[in-house]
């Protein structure tokens, strides 16, 4: 019992970590995450199209005063943050957060409902939270670092950007120390931004596994299980808030260091 | 944790979401709110003026409200004025009139005395005529005293 209960247990949670996907090598395709990320971001953002190309200034229907709220929160996170003109960044800022938010919304539902569902559909693996693969969040963090190189040559120039990553911090004489130190800040930045997302929704849906385990190993232990799933999955709502604003936030940051010189 | 070519389809994704949102979402909806900033500015002003309106109405109003109330008192006493003028107008008339019909009366009064002291002349003198022929007619012959008689009745 015991031995069938770790053996069952431990299959469990891994056929839960194991994208459902296509190719070998490289060219593998995670296709849970591309169509999860996919279907939420086309949904959300022509939603949002359609309530912004039938924005009106009089008065706004229910959806409108959302998506405006949602927007001028982040619109006025921008506006704190970034000081310098650009038609870029409020939409970046918008994009990240709205559709970080939503895939990590995903963890929200039951961690059996969506693999069962796409079981039956005939796919044998299903990781239903986007942002815990970190092919996702890798992609997003590196197209910000492309953005951010950009942006540092658009505002600064490229002598500009030379000169500030050969003599800051320590002056002229120190450049060789100056660039490395340069070139370890800009790599450290869309590694920790790209990784602290992943891990977070990785270890969040982790729990809500091994709960789902728990509440699997027997009876008597469904109600614990179940009313932790509970508390968890509320604690959660902050998390995938705060996660999203966070990468917003830090997005903001960087691109506003990158078009600053300083 | 295994990066693959996922990340290509996903960056993919992303920049065409930020495409959508840069170039359909954001700037329709900037402008709409801007308009609405606009908008509600420019009715809190219109709300102003509004109210500055009113109150230079409720001013105006108080005002002719005041010069109406100050008329109506003006005319009111102009009637009592003239009421008690009336009265003692009528007064002095009605007493005029009581004086004439008075003096009237008097005189007629004074007619109808002279009138009745001339009957009574005439009666008394027919009594004394007659007196004095009952006692003549026994002593006196007639046709003797009669010239007498009639200048007697001529003098008296």
């Amino acid at each position: 019992m015991a031995t069938g209960t770790t053996q069952t247990s431990t299959d469990y949670i891994g056929h839960h970590l194991v994208n459902w996907s296509v190719g070998e090598g490289f060219w593998t395709f995670h296709l849970d995450t591309i169509l999860v990320s996919g279907v939420l971001g086309l949904a959300i953002f022509f939603a949002m199209m359609a309530a912004a190309r039938k924005a009106t200034s009089g008065v706004p229907g229910a959806f409108q005063n959302f998506v405006e709220m949602v927007v001028t929160m982040v619109n006025n996170q921008v506006k704190d943050t970034f000081h310098a003109k650009s038609e870029l960044i409020t939409p970046l800022a918008i994009t990240i957060f709205v559709w970080v938010w939503l895939m990590n919304a995903m963890d929200l539902i039951p961690v059996d409902f969506v693999p069962l569902a796409m079981h039956a559909a005939g796919a044998d693996y299903f990781k239903a939270v986007p942002t815990t693969d970190p092919n996702l969040t890798f992609a997003m963090s590196i197209t910000v670092f492309v953005l951010m190189l950009a942006y540092n040559f658009k505002f600064k120039g490229i002598g500009g950007f030379l000169h500030e990553a050969l003599t800051v911090p320590f002056g002229k004489w120190l450049f060789p120390v100056n660039l490395l130190f340069r070139i370890i800040e800009d790599i450290a930045k869309p590694i920790s931004l790209a990784l602290r997302l992943f891990g977070n929704m990785y270890a969040g849906e982790m729990v809500f596994i091994l709960l789902a385990v728990w509440a699997g190993a027997g009876f008597l232990w469904v109600p614990f299980a179940s009313l932790l799933s509970l508390g968890w999955g509320l604690f959660h709502i902050l998390i995938i808030t705060l996660q999203a604003f966070v990468f917003m936030m830090l997005t903001i940051v960087y691109m506003s260091m990158a078009a600053e010189s300083h | 944790m295994n990066i693959n070519a996922t990340l290509l389809a996903q960056a993919l994704w992303f920049g065409f979401f930020i495409w959508i949102t840069m170039k359909y979402i954001w700037p329709h909806l900037q402008r709409a709110m801007a308009e609405r900033q606009k908008q509600i500015a420019e009715g809190l002003a219109a709300a102003e003026r509004g109210k500055q309106e009113l109150a230079s109405a409720e001013r105006r109003a108080e005002e002719a409200l005041n010069e109406a109330r100050a008329r109506a008192a003006e005319i009111i006493s102009q009637a009592e004025k003239r009421a008690t003028q009336i009265v003692e107008e009528a007064k002095a008339a009605a007493k005029a009139e009581g004086e004439r019909m008075l003096a009237a009366a008097k005189a007629e009064v004074a007619q109808e005395v002279s009138r009745v002291k001339e009957d009574l002349r005439e009666q008394v003198a027919a009594l004394a005529i007659a007196g004095a022929e009952k006692i003549l007619r026994r002593e006196i012959d007639a046709k003797v005293h009669a010239q007498m008689l009639a200048q007697l009745k001529q003098e008296l």
